[in-house]
C-alpha cells in the first residue's frame, strides 16, 4: 500500500463534477482530500491517494483523461 | 534557545521540528523556517555583520543552519553596481544592478540557495544530495557537492541541450537522464524524494534551500548604506525568490537592522511562461498553470510552487508585475551588456525588459532608488543571442587595411 500526494486542478467545465468521488469509485484507491479551493471558473484539490502503485497510476491517468492537470504536491520541482 | 524555532506550515501554521520535511501532514501546505527573532535581535548588529566573512555567510544569524561548517563558503556578497549608463538611458536617477552573474562558484544566484541547502543537508546527516533541474540549479548542486565530498544525483529531462548536460558532467555527479518530458522528471523526482533518504535540495530540503534567497535582500540593504530600495525588479520562476526578498527585508526590520520597509516588489516573467504575472495583471489571487514556451528557460516553470505567495507579497508591497516577449528578452540582454558591461543570461533579459516597461508605464519613477536583480551569467545561454549580436569586422592583416576600414588617421579617432 502506497500513499502519494497530488495537486489536482480542474478545468472550468469540470468544476461542478464530483471528480474525486468518481475516481474513488472507478479505481481501487482511497482518496483523502486535505485542502481545496473551488470557485466558479477554476478549482484545485490537494489529495492523498492510497492503494497499490499501479492502481494509483491508473487513477492519475483517469484524472488526466477527465481533463484535470495532475502535479505532485510540490508542483514543479524541476528548476 | 536556537535561532530556528520550527518549520511552520504557510497555510495552517502548524509547527514541526527542523528536520528534512517540506509538506504539512495536516493540510499538505508548504513548510518554511520560523525563527526566534527576539533572540536573533540580541545577537545581531550592523557592526557584527560588517566584520563577518566576505560572503553571504555574514548573515548567518538569519540563515537556517546550526554550525559554521559551510558548504559554499564563498557564495554571495556580489557587487551592487550603480548603473549610471543604463539609468540615464531609461531615465532613472538612481538605478542599481545586483549582479549575481559573478556569484561563486557557478555564476548564478542558485549558489546562494544551494550553499544553504547543502550546509543544512550535511547538518541533518545526509551523505547523498540530489536535485531535478534543467540548468543553473544542477550546475550549482553538482559543484557544491563535489567540493563537499557529497554523493550527488542530478535528474534531467532526456531532451536537454548537450551544453547544459556537459556543465553538470564536469563535476562528475550521477547525471540521470530521464526518458520523458519535464512533467515525467517532475513526477519521478517527487516520488524518489519520498522513497529514498536523500537530501533533495528543492524538495525535502526546500524550506532551508529557499531561505538562501533572503541574502539578496540583506546584501542590497547593506550595500545601499542600510537603506531599503524604493523599487525592486525580480525575475520569477517558482516565485520563491520574490517572496524571500520580501521576507528578508522584513526580517531586517524585526531584528532592528533597519527602521522601515517601503520597498515595492515588481515581478518579471517572459510572455511564453507568465502564469504569475498574467494572474496579477488580471487582478486574480490564483494563477492558471501553463506549458512554457520561451527562450528564458531558467524561468520556465509553468506551475510555480510559490506563485500564490508571490502574488500576495507583490500586492502587499503595492508593487506590480509585467511580462516581455522573447525579442524584448534579447534586447534586454544586449542593453545591459552595452550600457553596463554585464552579460546576463535570459532571465536577466527578462528583468531588464520588464524594468524598461515599468519605467515607460510610469510605475517606476525617475527619482526612486531602484534595484534590478540579475540572477545568472550570459555565458550559460549564449544560444539565445547568437543571431542578435552581429559579426566581427574582417580585414586583411595590414595596417593600411585596418586604418582604411576604421577610417583612422595618425592621431586615432574614426570609426568603422
Amino acid at each position: 500500500m502506497s500513499h502519494l500526494r497530488f495537486h489536482v486542478r480542474f478545468p472550468e467545465d469540470k468544476v461542478k463534477e464530483p471528480i474525486i468521488y468518481q475516481i474513488g469509485r472507478e479505481y481501487n484507491i482511497v482518496t483523502n482530500v486535505r485542502r481545496a479551493d473551488v470557485r466558479e471558473t477554476t478549482g484545485w484539490v490537494d489529495v492523498e491517494l492510497s492503494g497499490e502503485i499501479a492502481e494509483i497510476e491508473r487513477a492519475l491517468d483517469g484524472l488526466r483523461k477527465k481533463g484535470c492537470v495532475v502535479d505532485p504536491i510540490e508542483l514543479n520541482v524541476v528548476e | 534557545m536556537t535561532k530556528m524555532k520550527a518549520l511552520v506550515c504557510r497555510e495552517c501554521a502548524k509547527e514541526y521540528p527542523t528536520k528534512a520535511i517540506h509538506v504539512c501532514e495536516m493540510c499538505f501546505g508548504p513548510l518554511e523556517v520560523k525563527y526566534n527573532y527576539e533572540e536573533i535581535k540580541k545577537a545581531i548588529s550592523r557592526k557584527k555583520i560588517q566584520e563577518g566573512p566576505h560572503s553571504m555567510w555574514r548573515y548567518i544569524d538569519l540563515l537556517p543552519v546550526e554550525g559554521t561548517n559551510f558548504v559554499g563558503p564563498h557564495a554571495g556578497l556580489t557587487p551592487l553596481v550603480r548603473a549610471k549608463n543604463l539609468g540615464a538611458y531609461l531615465g532613472l536617477d538612481e538605478l542599481y544592478i545586483k549582479n549575481d552573474t559573478v556569484n561563486h562558484p557557478t555564476l548564478s544566484f542558485k549558489d546562494r540557495v544551494v550553499a544553504v541547502a547543502l550546509t543544512r543537508a550535511r547538518e541533518l546527516g545526509f551523505e547523498t544530495v540530489a536535485c531535478a533541474s534543467t540548468g543553473n540549479l544542477a550546475n550549482s548542486v553538482s559543484a557544491h557537492a563535489a567540493a563537499a565530498n557529497l554523493h550527488c544525483y542530478v535528474f534531467i529531462p532526456g531532451d536537454l541541450e548537450a551544453a547544459k548536460v556537459l556543465g553538470n558532467l564536469i563535476y562528475k555527479p550521477h547525471v540521470v537522464e530521464v526518458e520523458g518530458n519535464y512533467d515525467d522528471v517532475n513526477r519521478l523526482c517527487s516520488e524518489i524524494a519520498g522513497e529514498h533518504g536523500w537530501g533533495f535540495v528543492n524538495i525535502n530540503i526546500r524550506p532551508y534551500y529557499a531561505e538562501g534567497s533572503k541574502t539578496l535582500a540583506y546584501e542590497t540593504v547593506e550595500q545601499l548604506g542600510w537603506k531599503t530600495p524604493d523599487q525592486v525588479v525580480i525575475p520569477m520562476a517558482s516565485g520563491s525568490l520574490l517572496t524571500k526578498i520580501w521576507k528578508g527585508l522584513h526580517e531586517m526590520k524585526y531584528v532592528g537592522l533597519i527602521d522601515e520597509v517601503h520597498t515595492k516588489l515588481n515581478g518579471a516573467q517572459a510572455e511564453g511562461c507568465s502564469p504569475i504575472s498574467t494572474a496579477f495583471k488580471a487582478g486574480r489571487d490564483f494563477f492558471k498553470p501553463v506549458k512554457p514556451k520561451t527562450i528564458a528557460k531558467s524561468l520556465a516553470i509553468g506551475n510555480p510552487a510559490d506563485g500564490y505567495y508571490a502574488l500576495k507579497a507583490t500586492a502587499e508591497s503595492k508593487g506590480a508585475m509585467e511580462m516581455v516577449t522573447d525579442e524584448e528578452v534579447v534586447d534586454g540582454i544586449k542593453l545591459l551588456a552595452q550600457t553596463e558591461g554585464i552579460f546576463a543570461e535570459t532571465a536577466g533579459g527578462v528583468t531588464i525588459g520588464v524594468l524598461k516597461k515599468l519605467v515607460k508605464q510610469g510605475v517606476i519613477k525617475k527619482n526612486e532608488v531602484t534595484v534590478a536583480y540579475i540572477t545568472g551569467n550570459g555565458l550559460k545561454t549564449q544560444e539565445a543571442v547568437i543571431d542578435a549580436v552581429g559579426r566581427p569586422t574582417r580585414i586583411q592583416p595590414s595596417l593600411v587595411a585596418f586604418e582604411k576600414t576604421f577610417k583612422l588617421g595618425k592621431n586615432g579617432g574614426g570609426d568603422a
